[in-house]
């Protein structure tokens, strides 16, 4: 019978010898071949003194190493040459098919739509949308039918929404933040992302601090503009917020991190977030109690179209406003300094 | 009066789309970033300004041609130093090829 060579070495006697228990290492059918290193090492210990072995031991790593890293080289070539024109082809295929399903989904979608401004269609027969359309303005005082929706009809879920904006700067604080030592000086790495900054963020520039000089007063005076007319014309506390946070961020990019500490730290959004949230949250729990209840809220809604009137809307626009304004001014001073 | 009001119209809007075309052109033909820049600066400022004369002559002159001129003034001081920015940002990061490129003497660069 015709016995193998390497038959200790070969796939099978390896995995007996797993199932066996004979080698309980992780690396079980790598072993047999560190142990026949390990045999030629033993030898050549027997073989050489001392400090020759040593110098055999490191070039014999380094073959080691050099094996190593060809193989390496050549997984690392793969993914270039024969693994990039397969996934070149694959790619595209999958592309040209996905291409294709979402054509002909949108197309049969668009076919199925009902006929645009027709009397039957779902937006058009439903009694939700009626009674916002015909009652809205009587019932909130909000001329602006989509805020009087948001804001009075739904407004538990734009509460939701403020809730969500909170929640997301403060989760980002939390991922992003740099820690202070407890003496209130600053550690290396918030350090070394100032000098970061200060590389590559153009402070001092004479042109830019014009500009924002010029256009920072009337972008924010335009987004309390928005917030205090939600009611009236389109627009309202996400954009307006939005519109102040964008002043905000302008300001800071032209002049600096010290000039906006004067008037924003972190203090100041945690007490304008934590307030416009609360206040909201209060106004609404006591409109939504006394709907409950039938009872008259005692809120008036005063005449439709003038600046102060439809009752909370106002109020409650310029909490959604605050919180907006507040989360877009911290998240990108997070991003750019690791704190607010 | 109806149509002379029509044709300035739609030949301000033309002239913008022919402007915001070249800079589309522009800003595929060349290849270093400072001159794709200036090529589709032409469209932040010259194409806007002329579509929205044209929109402005239209609409006749009232509130809403108002607001429509406010957006040119905002667009006009805005976008050039939004360019000023970025290009300042390219020459702080790749000085190589500006040398290259605009054949600037290498004191000039701070």
């Amino acid at each position: 019978m015709k016995v193998k060579e390497n038959y200790e070495s070969g796939t099978w006697r390896r995995f007996v010898r797993f199932i066996n228990g004979e080698e309980m290492s992780e690396d079980a059918f790598r072993l047999p071949e560190e142990m026949v290193r390990k045999q030629d090492k033993e030898a050549e210990d027997s073989k050489y003194p001392e400090a020759v072995h040593s110098d055999l031991y490191r070039t014999k790593r380094e073959r080691n190493r050099s094996d190593f890293s060809r193989m390496m080289e050549q997984y690392e070539q793969w993914s270039k040459t024969r693994g990039m024109n397969i996934f070149g082809k694959f790619y595209r295929i999958i592309a040209l098919a996905i291409c294709i399903l979402i054509i002909v989904l949108l197309l049969l979608t668009v076919a199925n739509m009902p006929h645009f401004g027709s009397a039957d269609t779902p937006a058009n027969s439903n009694e939700v949308p009626r009674r916002y359309i015909e009652k809205g303005q009587e019932e909130t005082g909000a001329v602006n039918i989509v805020t009087g929706m948001i804001l009075d009809y739904r407004a538990f879920d734009t509460l939701g929404e403020s809730h969500v904006l909170f929640i997301a700067a403060c989760t980002v604080l939390i991922l992003v933040r740099i820690d202070h030592r407890k003496d209130g000086s600053l550690i290396h790495q918030e350090l070394a992302a100032e000098e970061d900054d200060r590389k590559l963020e153009p402070k001092n520039d004479r042109i830019l601090q014009k500009a924002a000089f010029l256009l920072v007063p009337i972008i924010i005076l335009f987004g309390i503009y928005v917030i205090l007319n939600g009611h009236i014309s389109p627009g309202g506390g996400f954009s307006g917020g939005a519109i102040i946070g964008a002043g905000l961020i302008l300001y800071l990019n032209a002049f600096g991190f010290k000039k906006t500490e004067q008037f924003f730290t972190y203090k100041t959004f945690s007490m304008v977030s934590l307030a416009a949230l609360l206040f909201y949250s209060t106004a609404k729990c006591y409109s939504f109690y006394c709907g409950a209840n039938h009872t008259d809220s005692g809120i008036p809604l005063g005449n439709a179209g003038d600046l102060i009137s439809s009752g909370l809307i106002l109020p409650l626009n310029i909490c959604v406003g605050c919180v907006v304004a507040c989360t877009m001014y911290s998240f990108y001073a997070i991003f750019r300094k690791g704190g607010i | 009066m109806g149509w002379i009001r029509f044709l300035i119209g739609t030949g301000c809007i033309l002239a913008g789309l022919f402007v915001s075309c070249t800079a589309v052109i522009g800003t595929w033909k060349f290849k270093y970033v400072l001159n794709r820049m200036h090529a589709a600066a032409l469209n932040d400022t010259l194409g806007i300004l002329f579509v929205i004369l044209g929109l402005i002559v239209l609409n006749g002159f009232n509130f809403t041609s108002l607001k429509l001129f406010v957006i040119v003034c905002f667009l006009w001081i805005a976008s050039p130093v939004a360019s000023h920015l970025l290009a300042r940002l390219e020459v702080t990061l790749d000085k190589e090829s500006i040398k290259e490129e605009c054949e600037v003497d290498e004191n000039v660069l701070l």
